[in-house]
């Protein structure tokens, strides 16, 4: 009873919230949110809703393959709606798992990203001196290497110590750490500035004279009041992280054909692209394109209804 | 009133505090620029009785509320001491009698938005200290000094499963002084607690501050730009300028026989509700910067009645009329002191 | 001092109204304002933070913040409206025949400028003047307001002056086109006490000297007392009342005033307490029904919680209080606690 009604007070604050009203007067953002919704939905209950799994051997015909998709083709077969790629895999199915393991490496890149930036960024911040500076310059190199660079020499680094056999298994892994480690430097910047603003406020001070460790004030104090900007950019880098993803996936050091993502599926068609089949690569590019919108337009709606100098 | 023979409750002597605002290392050496110091506190003696109040005024700048920061411990000193009912602050000690020294002194800020966590209860602010010191027994017990302390600050108990920003600005100073009260502190350092309030709610404030220090027998250090409000509040007053105390006085002394010139200005220049019509004589200048402070009296460049001397010599305090003044024209006599009345003084 | 009643009133306001709309329905955060200012005479608008005082004067220099919108009334510089001119046009009176006067002086130069430089360029917009002619106006606008070595500090820039300098200029600023009217919002606020008293000085000398209307808009009374002929209390944003300064100071009228003037601290007397209003202002969507200072009024009656008052004659100034009316206040209502 208590949780019920304190979980009602929470949903009336939020629905009651300057927040929530930017979101509902912004018909773009709804849009958004739905589509983000829609995908997210879809790629998570791919093992059920789509019509065959794709890689699993055992249900593979090379007699379907390179079927084209039904709308613009007689040729095509209701069976496999968007067509199918030479091994005679359902478009439609691989777009649906890859999805998923995109968005999959997409968010855990991100919280990667963000535990490593919080923690760097609240120490840097809130120490300040010898500390900061290392901290601030090691991402000041980072920062003038591209993000697509820094991933690339990591995963090559892995590559290079560790079979190939055993890569395929980590590959997943590998990625998410390479993406998380290229991103970390947005946060770490961003949570620093705002403890330095946060830690003159007389709040701070207030727990200073009570005599409160720095560690405890930190977590106590001012990281609650640091979670709106991280959480503007871990949105918008959700959409970077996936895009990432698909590029290294595409250039051939991401995730294995055995367990396409949506970069690995353009990738795959973009081999037989010069032949016609165009199916196998425009649909999972679109999809690709369609999530990474959504998802940045849900972002700078983010950014902008969070801060209070735009309202 | 403090007098020699009693032991004072907060001891400040010499007490200085340098602020380094140089250029990074690089930046200075390559374009061949000097180090800058602030000398935001330069030399400062304040005794304080038990039960008393005693104010700092002074423009921007001058370091009255430095001042306050070194006596709760938020900057470590460059030099002088802070001694606290006979403790010294700065003596090596446990954690745990360092936090019993803590308990006993509180401070309340100035800005009554950027004093309280916005993402706290008012329950959490209230119960912070309590929590720290482990002042509670168990949580019924919590509940009930916190309910006890928001009441004392004229809140209800309901009032603390609100967050800050569901009260206005004179709610939230109370909520302020309720958490300062929390820990049951004998000293209260007051950072210019009611500038950032509107004038009927500065009056809710002080009459507030003025009751709980009776009542708790609380010592008051006030810091305030606003010599009406120091007027109305405190037992003693010192006046500073640039880093410097000029003049220490009981309160009816200091403001009916000023005696440093810089004291004259403040009272000369500040607009009063009984000026209707009055020209004000303005004075001209303005406070000098605290990098480069004037040699001897800081206060010369401004001063009508300095000389030779005020600009080479650092005037010392002089004990007079119950309290000290720093300046030379005093010490010689060149300058006597006059009696000020005040339209609308009963004089 | 003018002898406003004597002249012709230089700004007229009418029955201004200041809307707010947002998603909770449509704030009025000036209601009903009517007022006006005679030439040479300063007018002093006091009242506590969210009184409306400001947005007052932001409507008739006509920079309200969007999406705040004047509702209703008029306001009328030298007979004409002005309070529905097109933006261009209402930027060329701003400037040419109303000067304004903001609390951050930093906010009101542009940093990357010379102050000499802005000056000049603002005395051509509005005057047609040759470049030297221009320039040589701006010296005397400098030497005019108490700026020493002006000729030195002309090619100076806005950080190279101390915050009482700035404001200085920015006075100079708001006179370049010797305008009738200067609005000036919390001219002072941001000055360290010393530097107010210069300020205040220099703005009564150049209102006498010029003939200039003054609005002055602040919460500090004893600005007000110093500097006002006439000044109007606001609350809740409505004028709670207006009238010579001496009176409203002496002799307040309304309730409000009365408290207000009882709570700032003076160095005349010491008292033990100070007298206290009990309660704040209410927020705008909370404004009650009837007069809006009744929940924390001690005088207050049954009438005063349906009937809103408006200003009536009370002595020497207007009060918007049934105090005033031959009705009264109705039977008595014990006063509720408010923030108690």
């Amino acid at each position: 009873m208590a949780t019920q009604s304190a979980l009602g007070g929470w949903l009336h604050r939020f629905t009651d919230s300057d927040v929530w009203w930017s979101f509902k007067s912004s018909p773009m953002t709804v849009t958004a949110a739905a589509a983000t919704f829609f995908i997210v939905a879809v790629a998570f209950l791919s093992p059920v809703l789509a019509p065959h799994t794709p890689f699993d051997p055992a249900t593979l015909s090379l007699s379907d393959g390179l079927k084209p998709p039904v709308l613009v083709s007689p040729d095509g077969d209701w069976t496999f709606p968007l067509g199918t790629d030479d091994q005679g895999r359902d478009v439609l199915s691989s777009i649906m798992y890859g999805t998923r393991l995109s968005l999959v490496v997409g968010f855990a890149s991100v919280v990667v990203a963000m535990v490593l930036g919080i923690a760097l960024g609240l120490v840097s911040g809130y120490i300040g001196g010898v500390t900061d500076a290392v901290i601030m310059r090691i991402a000041d190199v980072q920062l003038t290497f591209p993000a697509i660079l820094v991933a690339l020499l990591i995963d090559g680094v892995v590559r290079g110590i560790i079979s190939v056999q055993r890569h395929d298994e980590i590959a997943i892994f590998v990625i998410v750490g390479a993406i998380g480690l290229s991103f970390w430097v947005q946060y770490a910047r961003t949570v620093r500035g705002s403890v330095l603003v946060e830690k003159n406020k007389e709040y701070v001070q207030a727990a200073r004279v009570i005599g409160l460790s720095p560690a405890l004030i930190m977590v106590r104090h001012v990281l609650p009041n640091v979670t709106g900007p991280v959480l503007v950019i871990a949105t918008i880098n959700l959409g970077l992280a996936i895009i990432t993803e698909a590029t290294l996936s595409f250039l051939g050091v991401g995730l294995p054909s055995t367990e396409p993502s949506l970069g690995t599926l353009i990738r795959l068609g973009n081999e037989v692209l010069q032949s016609g089949d165009w199916w196998i690569t425009v649909f999972p590019g679109a999809t690709l394109a369609a999530l990474v919108l959504a998802v940045n337009l849900l972002g700078d709606w983010l950014r902008d209804a969070l801060n209070p100098k735009l309202r | 009133m403090p007098d020699g023979s009693m032991s004072q409750f907060v001891k400040i002597e010499g007490l200085k505090r340098y602020f380094d605002v140089s250029a990074p290392w690089l930046v200075r050496t390559l374009e061949g620029r000097p180090r800058q110091i602030v000398q935001a506190v330069d030399g400062i003696d304040i005794e304080i009785a038990k039960g008393e109040t005693f104010s700092l005024v002074g423009e921007s700048g001058c370091g009255k509320s430095t001042v306050a920061r070194l006596v709760v411990g938020l900057y470590p000193p460059t030099a002088g001491s802070i001694e606290f009912d006979g403790n010294d602050m700065a003596g090596p000690r446990s954690r745990a009698d360092m936090a019993a020294l803590r308990r006993r002194m509180q401070m309340i800020f100035q800005d009554p938005y950027a004093s309280l966590n916005p993402r706290w209860r008012v329950f959490d602010i209230v119960a912070e200290p309590i929590r720290a010191f482990g002042l509670a027994k168990d949580k019924a017990d919590l509940e009930n000094q916190v309910g006890e302390r928001l009441r004392q600050v004229r809140l209800t108990p309901a009032d603390g499963a609100k967050y800050p920003h569901e009260f206005s600005g004179g709610q939230r100073q109370r909520i302020s002084i309720a958490r300062a009260l929390a820990s049951h502190p004998e000293f209260l350092v007051c950072d210019e607690p009611t500038s950032a309030l509107d004038v009927s709610v500065q009056a809710q404030i002080l009459n507030l501050m003025v009751d709980l220090q009776r009542r708790l027998q609380l010592t008051y250090l006030f810091i305030s730009h606003n010599l009406a409000v120091v007027y109305h509040i405190s037992t003693r007053v010192g006046v500073m300028y640039l880093g410097r105390l000029v003049e220490v006085a009981p309160t009816d002394t200091l403001f009916k026989r000023p005696k440093h010139p810089y004291t004259r200005m403040l009272l000369d220049t500040i607009p009063d509700l009984d000026m209707t019509g009055r020209q004000r004589a303005p004075v001209a200048g303005e406070v000098p910067s605290p990098i480069n402070p004037p040699t001897g009296c800081s206060f010369h460049p401004r001063c009508p009645f300095a000389n030779e001397r005020c600009k080479v010599e650092r005037p010392k305090a002089l004990p007079i009329e119950g309290g000290t003044v720093a300046c030379h024209a005093i010490e010689e006599g060149r300058l006597g002191v006059e009696e000020r009345t005040y339209a609308g003084s009963a004089a | 001092m003018a002898s406003p009643s004597n002249n012709p009133p230089l700004l007229e306001v009418k029955n201004l109204r200041v809307e707010f709309p947002t998603r909770r329905g449509t704030l009025l955060a000036v209601d009903d304002v009517s007022f006006d200012i005679a030439p040479g005479e300063v007018l002093g608008v006091v009242g506590e933070s969210g009184a409306g005082k400001s947005l007052t004067g932001n409507a008739i220099i006509g920079l309200l913040e969007p999406p705040g919108r004047i509702a209703g009334g008029e306001v009328k510089l030298e007979g004409r409206r002005i309070d529905n001119l097109p933006y261009e046009e209402m930027r060329k009176i701003r400037g040419h025949r109303i000067g304004a006067i903001f609390q951050d002086p930093l906010t009101s130069l542009n940093p990357l400028y010379s102050i000499g430089r802005q000056l000049v360029e603002t005395i051509q917009t509005h005057l047609p003047l040759s470049g030297s002619q221009a320039r040589k106006r701006a010296l005397d606008l400098l030497k005019e307001v108490g700026i020493p070595g002006a000729e030195n500090r002309i090619d100076h820039y806005p950080h190279q002056f101390s915050g009482g300098m700035r404001q200085r200029v920015v006075i100079a600023l708001a006179l370049c086109a010797d305008p009738r009217l200067i609005v000036a919002d919390e001219p002072t606020t941001a000055l360290d006490v010393s530097i107010q008293a210069q300020i205040i000085a220099l703005l009564k000398k150049l209102c006498r000297e010029h003939q200039t209307a003054v609005m002055l808009v602040t919460h500090d009374m004893g600005v007000i007392a110093e500097t006002a002929d006439r000044v109007a209390v606001m609350y809740a944003g409505r004028i709670a009342e207006i009238g010579p300064v001496r009176d409203v100071v002496k002799q307040a009228k309304h309730p409000y005033t009365k408290g207000l003037m009882g709570s700032i601290p003076s160095l005349g007397v010491r008292h033990d307490r100070l007298t206290q209003i009990d309660g704040a202002m209410p927020r705008l969507t909370e404004i009650p029904p009837g007069c809006a200072f009744n929940p924390r009024c001690t005088f207050r009656g049954q009438r005063c919680l349906v009937e809103r008052p408006n200003l009536m004659a009370a002595g020497a100034s207007r009060a918007a209080c049934w105090l005033h009316d031959r009705g009264g206040v109705g039977a008595p209502v014990a006063k509720e606690l408010v923030d108690a």
